[in-house]
């Protein structure tokens, strides 16, 4: 690299290289090596690929290639009636299919100002945070599994993914492709007998939490391979878009529950757990507190949830044409701000629909990430992005 | 001291091992073919078609209004309408699906269906076991396939079914109040109140109607 005074005047006054990414150059011995890692590589969850240039171990280059699992979920929803679009959400994220419902729901309603029930709001709180304790406990098992613990880990966290896997079997009837919320409420009803199934399971969180941090919070080589591994700086997560655990591992105080206050978060009291380090460990550990804060919303929300209907009675299920307009409507989902923007002509199916996918936009600063390190600590830091490829791809 | 967090959680492991000899809560795993867990009792996969009373195909609850052929997001079904009518439960003269079809291969359980239909007619299943060796016939579902008696219903969905029976007897209820009084107005054609097309359905409205 030739640094004359002329290209000096180029660099601005901030960091340089601050919106792209370091260029590591080859030590010049020897060849560089192309590998291509995926799609059906076992650690990319999925169909995925990472174009890698190595030197020897380290990577000079790293390409993601998505698309592999492109299933034309927008363009199907603009031929398609708003509900008949509802099932399809389930299964883009579909480790956490009830808050890509919520979301859809929310954009929809937003869009015809149509009214959600109490009961109905708890109810979405609750199977929300039940949903993010499902999605972070198995992204930390996946994590610890990619670094070669194969299985222990995964199944601890399984273990209890598969009771609240049969929470939302009890009150939507499937286990992951719920199709449970409507635009002013939700389907069904829970019963009591449902929520003391919910008190039962959530009496047990706390102490499987316990349990998944002994097991691994002070593990030596755990603390090896994942810190300072993987460092994703604040300014460079705010300038990608990143949301969700990943920027507030990187210490950036923004979570959507607390920033748009949707539903009714603005009831429960809870903290936001920040990254002092910005690198996998901390991704890790926020996702370990963030659980602990969702017991802490589900117990507040099992105390106060009100009677009444979870549906709004003015809620038209079929024959369902939204005004002409748009809207935009956006959650917390687990692994990020998930959103949705629909555009209505006034017909019955959307003029355009579109999604913001948390795990695509977190997915952009893989290689950021990665430059630099070795290439065992690529599957790690793509497995603490935390990613779902249906979602990615849609 | 080096080592402490890796001796820390392998005594966690240790516990959950020592601990699964003794507290069947540990053992979360259940030999399939041999074991099976009790379903729950809302579960869904594939949709059914009700008819009540013993006859399949005079029971068939269905009019082919082909509301949830069209509402149906994967479009999976497909109805044919009949030309001519056959009495219904209500003894109600109706059209009727000459041909029913849904594809399961398509459907993806998202129980729409079930949600739009006015008549009560459609249901989900709880049968899993479907897998066949034809893919596209064997998973192609006809009429009769799909029609699965009421009695099925109740043992699969208690409780909804409870619920779906009080309603159908209290508009069966109605229709028969508007009838009488049809038939009231019309003395001289007291015999023109519709009977009962098959003795089940009466009974269950009957029970139905001691209930409320």
């Amino acid at each position: 690299m030739s640094s004359s005074a002329t290209d000096i005047s180029l660099v601005s006054a901030k960091q340089p290289g601050w919106n792209r990414p370091p260029v590591i150059e080859p030590d010049g011995e020897g060849e560089l090596l192309e590998v291509a890692m995926g799609p059906h590589h076992p650690s990319t969850h999925g169909v995925f690929r990472m174009d890698v240039a190595l030197d020897g171990e380290r990577v000079i280059r790293l390409k993601p290639v998505f698309g592999y699992l492109h299933r034309n979920h927008e363009k199907l929803a603009e031929g398609m009636t708003y509900l008949g679009s509802m099932p399809f959400t389930d299964r883009l994220d579909y480790m956490c299919p009830l808050t890509n419902n919520w979301a859809y729901a929310l954009a929809v309603e937003k869009l015809t100002g149509q009214e959600v029930p109490e009961r109905a709001q708890y109810l979405r709180a609750i199977l929300g945070e039940l949903t993010r304790v499902v999605n972070h406990a198995s992204a930390i098992g996946f994590l610890i599994q990619e670094m070669g613990a194969s299985g222990t880990p995964l199944m601890y966290a399984f273990k209890e993914r598969e009771k609240i896997l049969d929470l939302f079997e009890a009150i939507t009837g499937a286990r992951m492709m719920v199709n449970y919320m409507r635009f002013g409420g939700c389907r069904v009803d829970a019963t009591p007998a449902w929520l003391a199934a919910v008190r039962t399971v959530l009496d047990g969180l706390p102490r499987f939490a316990d349990e998944f941090e002994n097991l691994l919070c002070g593990n030596e080589i755990l603390m090896a391979r994942t810190q300072g591994v993987g460092i994703l700086r604040p300014e460079l997560a705010v300038n990608a878009g990143v949301t969700g655990p990943m920027l507030r591992a990187s210490g950036v105080n923004y979570d959507i529950r607390k920033v748009d206050k949707y539903g009714i978060y603005d009831r429960f009291k809870f903290r936001v757990p920040l990254g002092e380090h910005w690198d996998v460990y901390d991704r890790f550990m926020i996702r370990l507190l963030e659980m602990r804060e969702s017991f802490g919303i589900i117990d507040q929300a099992l105390k106060e949830i009100p009677g009444g209907p979870v549906m709004d009675a003015k809620a038209k299920l079929r024959g369902f044409r939204p005004k002409a307009g748009e809207a935009y409507g956006r959650i917390e989902a687990p692994k990020g701000e998930l959103g949705f923007y629909l555009i209505s002509d006034g017909g019955p199916n959307p003029y355009r629909y579109r999604i913001r996918p948390p795990s695509l936009i977190n997915l952009t600063v893989l290689e950021d990430m990665c430059l630099g390190s070795n290439v065992a600590d690529v599957v790690l830091i793509f497995g603490s992005v935390d990613i779902v490829l249906g979602e990615v791809d849609r | 001291m080096l080592g402490e967090g890796i001796l820390k959680g392998l005594g966690e492991t240790a516990r959950n091992f020592a601990g699964s000899f003794v507290s069947a809560e540990r053992l979360t795993t259940v030999q399939y073919p041999e074991e099976r867990v009790a379903p729950i009792e809302a579960t869904r996969d594939f949709p059914f078609l009700v008819y009540d009373g013993t006859d399949w195909e005079a029971g068939l609850r269905c009019v082919a209004c082909q509301i949830c052929e069209k509402e149906c997001p994967p479009k999976c079904i497909y109805i044919v309408k009949s030309t001519d009518k056959k009495p219904d439960a209500l003894g109600k003269p109706q059209i009727y699906p000459a041909r029913f079809d849904i594809d399961i291969s398509v459907c993806m359980s998202c129980q729409i269906c079930v949600e739009v239909c006015p008549f009560e007619a459609i249901k989900m299943d709880t049968e899993f076991e479907l897998s066949t060796t034809d893919r596209f016939g064997g998973l192609l579902y006809d009429k009769r396939e799909l029609s699965k008696s009421n009695e099925h219903f109740h043992a699969i969905h208690p409780t909804e079914a409870a619920e779906v029976d009080a309603r159908l007897a209290e508009e069966k209820a109605k229709a028969d109040a508007k009838a009488k009084a049809a038939a009231a107005a019309a003395a001289a054609k007291a015999a023109a109140g519709p009977a009962p097309a098959n003795p089940a359905a009466a009974v269950k409205a009957a029970e139905g109607d001691k209930k409320e």
